[in-house]
């Protein structure tokens, strides 16, 4: 077979897998093939629809837990945004945060680190499993690694091994963690972290203790 | 036979807390993907898996007329035809016509023993969560019906308009924060290759292989609990983590949150009951 009748061939080859394709889609396009609908084209509920299903879950919430329900204005936005609000929305956040944050009075921010790690440890109390009058914990470990020698600890935070030394132990850094403890979304607006001051889930001496867990020269974080 | 699960129990206990008592914890974390494995291997054999307990008494409950009209449920419609059992776990939740609404197996189920048996439901739900001593009608029968769709893979259609809000806002709950500590689903659930502790966290935010093998992995017997629990009982766990109030079992918003779920875990296998910590 000569070169040039080879190349009529594999011409005519192209051609008729190109006619088949045309074929194939328009037969698609005749009959379509009934597919599921994407997911990400359903619409987001209205408040109406939304509030009902939360009343179905929540029918009878016993005195002082129906709060735990309703949403503050950053859950709220947070929830609008899925933790990605657009910067304007951000700004917003973190400056009503911001807004938000009381530090201890005189600025002592450094408790007793002992207790700290107590604190960092303990993810009990707010459950309704919880007996009454169960000691809060602010569970850091669970998301942050602190002291090495602890490897039970989880990633969905960053690792805060050696805090305190590598800021060098400074009193501003100290305070800063205090009020990101407080309030972690005066910074990061919608952050993962609880507002642990701002909720009141940690009293002001808890964190304290924790922030000392975090800067004390002694504490196993730093060594 | 009970005594024998018990047994049971604590000899699977034993081997997972004694087993390897001279290794540290670090060790452990690494040696959790060999422990998966083995029970992996338990999972599939019904002499080794005590959810298979539930399975068998579910058959069981699923066959004895009860109610005020002394039937049984197996004229129940599971979304497949009256009495099918087989493939129904795997498109559920959806939308029954006859109780113009989306369900998933606990509602339905509890929707059938009143409609079908005219059984008054309020010993059932008061044993909803089995515990030493007290078996749960509902755990037996998800795990009887659920078994039944082994080997299948999760498909819900979404085709009505009920389906598709309950999707919405079962998405619009994973999402939303509240409560002391700002938690979401998605605080644990939102990302890949996370951890709580030394606790493996499967991101549900996205289709796919993590939502497909956790979905597809309940109902699980809990060795921690030594009881055999549901996707209603996990959401219960979580939410009550979440530091909200108990949700309420079988309701309208957590059928929705369930039919976001299984929807990321579209095309996933089920091989229950599994066995989780």
């Amino acid at each position: 077979m000569s070169r040039r009748s080879n190349d009529k061939l594999h011409m005519r080859n192209l051609l008729g897998t190109c006619a088949l394709a045309v074929a194939a889609a328009l037969f698609q396009w005749i009959t379509p093939v009934r597919a599921d609908p994407p997911t990400d084209t359903i619409e987001r509920p209205n408040t109406e629809v939304m509030a009902r299903a939360l009343q179905s879950i929540w029918p009878n919430p016993k005195d002082g837990w129906e709060k735990r329900i309703k949403q503050d204005d950053t859950q709220s936005s947070c929830s609008r945004y899925r933790n990605d609000p657009p910067s304007e929305e951000a700004k917003v956040i973190t400056e009503r945060e911001t807004a938000r944050i009381v530090l201890p009075a005189g600025g002592k921010v450094l408790g007793d680190w002992k207790k700290g790690e107590k604190i960092a440890s303990n993810g009990r109390g707010g459950q309704f499993s919880d007996p009454p009058g169960t000691e809060n914990g602010g569970n850091c470990y669970a998301c942050h690694q602190l002291a090495k020698s602890e490897v039970a600890y989880g990633t969905l935070g960053p690792s805060l091994t050696n805090y305190g030394k590598d800021r060098g132990f400074s009193l501003d850094a100290a305070k800063a963690a205090y009020a990101k403890i407080f309030d972690s979304e005066a910074t990061f607006a919608c952050s993962n972290m609880p507002r642990f001051g701002v909720h009141g889930f940690l009293s002001e001496q808890q964190i304290k203790d924790v922030v000392a867990f975090l800067f004390d020269k002694e504490s196993p974080v730093n060594k | 036979m009970k005594n024998y699960k018990s047994l049971f129990s604590i000899a699977v206990l034993s081997l997972a807390f004694f087993g390897l008592p001279t290794l540290t914890r670090a060790d452990e974390a690494s040696d959790t993907g060999k422990e998966i494995e083995h029970y992996r291997e338990m999972i599939d054999d019904p002499m080794a898996n005590p959810g298979y307990f539930n399975v068998d008494r579910g058959e069981q409950l699923w066959q004895t007329p009860r109610g005020s009209k002394a039937v049984s449920l197996q004229t129940c419609d599971l979304g497949k035809g009256p009495g099918v059992v087989d493939g129904a776990y795997a498109e559920l939740p959806r939308f029954f016509a006859d109780a113009n609404k989306v369900m998933d197996l606990e509602q339905r189920l509890l929707w059938c023993m009143k409609t079908i048996q005219g059984l008054d439901t309020g010993d059932v739900l008061s044993r909803k969560f089995a515990s030493t001593g007290t078996t749960s009608d509902m755990e037996d029968l998800v795990a009887y019906i659920a078994n039944k769709s082994n080997g299948m893979k999760f498909h819900l259609s979404l085709a009505t308009a009920q389906e598709k809000e309950a999707y919405a806002v079962g998405r619009e709950l994973f999402y939303r924060r509240s409560s002391l500590l700002d938690f979401s689903c998605a605080t644990c659930h939102g990302e890949d290759g996370k951890r709580i502790r030394l606790q493996e966290l499967p991101n549900l935010s996205k289709p796919g292989k993590d939502a497909q093998s956790t979905m597809g992995s309940w109902p699980a017997y809990r060795m921690s609990q030594s009881q055999t629990r549901t996707m209603q009982n996990r959401i219960f766990d979580c939410y009550r983590q979440m530091r909200m109030p108990p949700p309420d079992y079988a309701s309208d918003g957590i059928t929705a949150l369930i039919t976001y779920l299984n929807k990321q875990a579209e095309g996933g296998v089920i091989n229950v009951p599994s066995i989780k910590r």
